[in-house]
């Protein structure tokens, strides 16, 4: 009597099981498609962003390079991937990923484009925990001040003065707020750093620039996690 | 039980036994959520569609499960219905999921879900399960746009800030600006904020109870003054 109670109810438990998993498994492969869509468009919007159409004739998505994890200034945890944007075959702007390991609350999560010429395209913070009201005001969304790092390198302002101006640098820090500010602006310069000593495997050889472009795509980009939006 | 109307169970799911002010269930989601409209909107909608899902399968199932394995199977059922939503979402919503993030898997956590697939759906026949479902979720689903909305008209001045994330481009310029140059009031929006309002809600609803009892009450007392002789003993109903 129990053994077939047992005996019914596991069979019921495993019917149960294989059921849901197949419905699953079917919504899976119905939205598969669509969400790899999404997340392409996602990633896509925040890249044009930094280096709008006009400036790249190439698909960015697809014309990547790796970010290794470690000490390489970026503070990854994981390889990531750095876009180049190109311009008929010359690599004009990579966008780089970066994590500020400082921020008010955790990990900020940024973006930084730099240019050939070593000068800031564009930052953008991709994921924080910030304060509201306070510290997120690095969100473009909710202030602009991410835009100020436009058009600057490391010798514009001097690498002593990337920072903010409570510490006696260039950049201004929020009310209420300087640690939020002081840590993506650290990360900025932190990439920038990053792109000056990378320079080569970054925009190929610079007197040759064409010639070292052809093995840039050492990894797909399908390892773009969500950390990567 | 069975013979629960349809109109009893409405009122049980938006006012009475209402399942985030009454029973006070699925507070995780409740608080973390509600900053904004938009926000609470979207786990509403989902935490419906999941309870209508769970429901429905549950009361289809109802007389197969045996007691022993019922809640692991009711489980097993919910998760599914939370990772299909979840998926859906991200295909069909994708920022909406990036804004929900964690929140949206954790349904499943969701007592209201249990419960009523336990309490209601697995003891009823399919029509009224599901409609017990919408109910619920309904009530739910209003708690948190109503937190939603007085947490951003607080914290920010404004109302239905980024729409567009749940009803497309169409809704960019939904956004209310109630107040202009409000100081935002960063209490509302921070976790303490959602406790503050949680609480102002039930506050609210146990005072219009209050006040439909004393109406009820002085309705009731009125053709006792005829009567002289008022049964004692046994039960009154």
């Amino acid at each position: 009597m129990l053994g077939q109670s047992i005996t019914r109810n596991s069979l019921l438990l495993a019917l149960f099981a294989v059921v849901t998993t197949l419905l699953i498994a079917g919504t899976y492969l119905l939205t598969k498609d669509t969400i790899a869509q999404e997340r392409r468009k996602a990633e896509e919007k925040a890249l044009l962003e930094i280096v709008p159409a006009r400036l790249h004739d190439n698909n960015m998505l697809d014309d990547t390079l790796v970010a290794k994890a470690g000490k390489t200034g970026l503070g990854l945890r994981e390889d990531k991937t750095i876009y180049v944007a190109r311009q008929a075959g010359q690599a004009h702007a990579v966008i780089l990923p970066v994590i500020a390991p400082d921020g008010y609350s955790g990990d900020i999560e940024l973006i930084v484009g730099v240019k050939r010429d070593g000068r800031v395209a564009g930052v953008r913070v991709l994921n924080h925990r910030e304060t509201p009201g306070l510290g997120d005001k690095v969100d473009l969304a909710k202030s602009d001040w991410v835009l100020s790092f436009n058009g600057r390198s490391l010798t514009e302002p001097s690498v002593e003065q990337w920072a903010v101006k409570k510490d006696h640098g260039v950049f201004d820090q929020f009310t209420g707020a300087t640690i939020t500010p002081r840590a993506v602006v650290a990360a900025t310069r932190r990439a920038l750093e990053y792109a000056q000593t990378h320079h080569d495997y970054l925009f190929g050889s610079s007197t040759k620039p064409d010639s070292a472009t052809t093995n840039d795509k050492a990894e797909p980009a399908s390892n773009s996690g969500p950390g990567a939006l | 039980m069975a013979s629960a109307s349809y109109k009893d169970l409405s009122l049980n799911g938006l006012w009475k036994n209402n399942p985030a002010i009454v029973q006070l269930l699925g507070l995780c989601p409740l608080l973390a959520v509600t900053g904004s409209v938009v926000n609470a909107l979207g786990l509403a909608a989902a935490t419906t569609l999941v309870l209508l899902c769970s429901n429905t399968a549950v009361s289809i199932i109802r007389n197969i499960v045996s007691d022993a394995v019922r809640l692991p199977v009711f489980v097993m059922i919910i998760a599914a219905a939370v990772t299909c939503t979840e998926l859906i979402m991200q295909a069909f919503a994708y920022e909406l999921y990036q804004i929900l993030g964690i929140f949206l898997p954790l349904i499943t956590t969701n007592c209201v879900i249990l419960g009523r697939a336990d309490a209601f759906a697995s003891k009823n026949s399919l029509a009224p399960a599901m409609y017990d479902g919408l109910m619920m979720g309904l009530g739910f689903g209003v708690i948190l746009v109503l937190l939603g909305a007085l947490r951003e008209l607080a914290g920010t001045g404004a109302l239905f800030a980024d729409m567009d994330l749940l009803f497309g481009s169409m809704a960019a310029d939904w956004k209310l600006v109630l107040i202009e140059d409000y100081q935002a009031f960063l209490l509302a929006i921070l976790p303490p904020g959602a406790f503050i309002f949680t609480g102002l809600l039930i506050a609210g609803k146990n005072l219009i109870d209050a006040q439909i009892k004393r109406r009820q009450d002085a309705h009731k007392a009125e053709p006792v003054v005829g009567s002289k002789r008022v049964r004692v003993t046994g039960t009154i109903s």
